[in-house]
This record gives C-alpha cells, structure tokens and sequence, in this order.
C-alpha cells in the first residue's frame, strides 16, 4: 500500500513479515499522510475551466482516484479551493469570503490562466488580473483551459507540496487579517453567522425539516 | 395568478391563417426591401414624432422623438392592430464620431402578426442623457433598462429602480461602455481591487430575504402549492 511505500521512502522502517499491528513513523507524516490523500476540493468554477474540472471530476479520469471523493459545496468542510475560470471584481468579496471560511489546514489551485493571471485577452476593467490579489495560492495550473491531466498533475503537486509541511512551522497556518479598522475586515462572528454548518441547507424547503 | 385555463398562443395568429408560415428570405437587399406596415400606421398616429423610417437588410428601423418614446410603446403594445406584445432587447450605441449622437434602442417584437420593428432615438452628445422608461408597458424592461444605465450612464426616466447591475452599485469608474471610458478603466488595479474588495454584496439583499423558507408566503399560489404538498417532504 501506499503508507509502506512512503514509509520505505522516508526512512521509516517496517516489517511486514512480522504481521504484527503497529508502526513507527513520524508524526509529521503520518498526518500530512492523512491530509494529502484525503483534500475535500471545493470547486469555485466561474468559466470554461469549470466544464474540464467537472471532466476530471467524472468518471473518465476520476478525480476519486486522489481522496477528492467529494465535492465539498461547503465551504466549511472543504480543504482545497480549486478556482476555476476568471473571477470578475464583482467576485472579489466573494471569493474572500469563501476563503475565510474555509477551516485551517486549506489550500488553493489556481486551475487556468484567468485565474493565475488574468490571461491577457480579460486584461479590462471588469476582471481580477490574478486571484492571488485577493487569496493566496498553493498550486498554479496553466492552459487555457487546462485538460484534465494537467489539472491531476496540479492536484498530484499539491500533494506532495502537503506531504513536505512540518508541524513545528507555524508559518503555514498564518492567515493575514485584514485591519480591523478597514472596510475589508469581517469580524469572525458575522463570518460564521454568515455561514452557518453546512450552508444554509437548514433553510431549504426540500429538506423536510 | 388567474385560473382561466391556459390557451396558447400560436405566432402569426392574428395574421390569419390563409397566411402562409414565413420562410427564411432570400436576396434581401441592403436598403430598401418591404417596409413593416407598422411603420406607416405610426407615422399616421403620430406625424411629425416619426422622424425617419429605414428598411435595413429587411428590418424597419424607426427613429422616433425622444420626448414621445413611452407613448408610441404604449400604443404599439395596446393597439389591437399592431400588438407588439414582447419587449426583447433595450440597448443603446454609441458611435466613435464625436459628432454623431448617441442612439438608444427597442427591439419590439408582435407575436400574433410576426412582425419586428426597431425603435430608436438619438441623444445629441452634450446633453444630459435621459429617455422615458417603457418599463410601465414591459417589465421585463427592468433589467435591460438598469443594464443600459450601468454600461451607457443613460437616465431612463420612469423606472422605479434605475441603479446598477452587472457593476456593484458602489462602482465609482463611470460608464464601461462609452467611448471614452479606457479599456482597463480609470483606476489603477490596486484601487480597483481595493474598492471591489469593500463592497458589501449583502448591502441590498440579506441573507434572510435570499432565504426560500422565509419568502414562502410570497411565492405564487400554484408553487406554494407544490412545495408545501408532495415535494416538501420528499427527502
């Protein structure tokens, strides 16, 4: 399996012959393990490359294959953020919040060139040139859109970008707070009044509740 | 809602039915070609507010007073001879030529007798630009009209609820459509997303009002019906 694999890799010694139901490892990657082979993406698909996300996403090259087995629609459940296609300034708040929203440990992909750049054709008044101006970003997918296989060797990048993490640096987790004093600051109790447990579904008509 | 059963409405009715379907026509000639009859009843009704008819490609344009454009919608939606009975398109041109005026256009549509005409009028450059709203005859206008004061900057007088929609309401760059508005717009891209950033979506429609339960009693009769029958609890 995997874990024996990894384990050999790192340096971590295990006998399988032994039958014997324990392990020595790292806690660090043990967890980053966990964490890399189980990232809930949540899709923030706004153009053409949202069509070849959901390409990936299906059966054909099975985005399950990587422990994306579900969408997150949720925010909150969510680990990755993949964006893909142009964001509109009018998306801007938006995508901020959605970001904001996500819970620590979380990550982002930036699938397509309108989302890493802009892509020169949107260079106008009405497209974000780049969402990292607004978020920070992890992995970068170019093609305009990118196929499929492109955005699984993003995927299979961020993975390894997550097995590398170290614990005891702090410096990942560091989320940079708008000032308080600013129009971009929402404090964190409006931002979980905002978004309650899982969406807003409690609200729905079709849930029965 | 009203419970008069449902009859539908078949396009060309009014025409009569030894008319033939309309086919595709061919050779149409850039000007000239067969002008739309309602483009000589309304130069009947209203007279010197028709300021020019021109069949272009097969399609009568009109170009009316500006003063009068709610009117002749009115009469072109009532009068039973014409029924011009859809609204599809509201939208507005603006031309390079510092002299040429901008125009403001309708694009009518008379289900019953299949007949298009295009409305337009001009704004002289220099003027403030206003029209009168359609939006008491077609309410689907409310939209295409709040589009073409988002991108034009023209005041379509009447409309209840004239402000932005493809840009968020607090936009402060102009009018992206206009001649003179630059191609990556006034600010620099750090300001831009500075005040893109500040806006506030929930500043007109809160999380409440979006919400489907608490807009039930709103809904209309029959999907209140629905929803609150055999759908509701279907898990």
């Amino acid at each position: 399996m995997g874990l024996d694999n990894r384990a050999r890799e790192t340096g971590v010694s295990i006998n399988p012959v032994a039958q014997e139901s324990w392990v020595t490892t790292k806690l660090d990657f043990l967890v980053n393990w966990g964490r890399a082979n189980s990232l809930w993406p949540m899709p923030f698909g706004t153009a053409c490359c949202a069509i070849e996300f959901m390409a990936t996403a299906a059966s054909k090259f099975d985005l399950a294959r990587f422990g994306m087995e579900r969408m997150s629609f949720s925010p909150r459940q969510a680990d990755v953020l993949i964006c893909a296609g142009r964001v509109p300034f009018k998306l801007a708040p938006v995508i901020r919040r959605i970001w904001q929203q996500m819970p620590q440990p979380k990550w982002c992909i930036s699938m397509g060139a309108c989302a890493s750049s802009g892509n020169g054709i949107f260079d106008n008044y009405a497209v974000v040139q780049g969402i990292d101006t607004i978020i920070p970003v992890d992995v970068y997918v170019p093609g305009c859109p990118p196929r499929p296989e492109a955005l699984l060797y993003g995927i299979m990048m961020l993975q390894q970008k997550v097995m590398r993490e170290r614990m005891a640096d702090k410096s990942l987790r560091n989320e940079m707070e708008p000032d308080p004093r600013s129009q971009l600051y929402i404090p964190p109790e409006r931002i979980d009044e905002l978004s309650e447990n899982f969406g807003n579904s409690v609200h729905q008509t079709r849930s029965g509740l | 809602m009203s419970d008069a059963p449902f009859t539908p409405v078949l396009a060309g009715y009014a025409a009569g039915s030894e008319q033939p379907a309309p086919v595709t026509p061919k050779n149409v000639p850039y000007h000239g070609g067969p002008t739309n009859p309602s483009a000589g009843a309304l130069k009947a009704r209203f007279g010197d507010a028709i300021v020019r008819v021109d069949v272009v490609w097969g399609e009568t344009t009109v170009i009316v007073d500006r003063a009068r454009v709610n009117e002749i919608v009115r009469w072109l939606h009532d009068d039973p001879q014409q029924r011009y009975d859809y609204c599809s398109d509201i939208t507005a041109v603006e031309f390079r030529d510092l002299e040429r005026p901008i125009e403001v256009v309708w694009h009518l549509r008379s289900i019953p007798f299949r007949r298009f005409l295009r409305l337009k009028t001009l704004l002289p450059k220099g003027q403030p630009l206003a029209v009168p709203s359609v939006y008491d005859i077609y309410r689907g206008a409310d939209w295409l009209e709040r589009e073409c004061y988002d991108m034009f900057g023209i005041r379509f007088e009447g409309h209840p609820d004239l402000r932005r929609l493809l840009m968020w309401e607090q936009y402060k760059e102009g009018f992206p459509l206009r001649k003179d508005f630059p191609m990556r717009g006034r600010f620099s891209r750090s300001e831009q997303l500075r005040q893109a950033l500040a806006q506030n979506p929930e500043t007109r429609y809160s999380m409440e009002e979006l919400s489907i339960a608490e807009a039930f009693e709103d809904l209309p009769a029959d999907m209140r019906q629905r929803l609150g029958g055999g759908e509701k609890v279907g898990e």
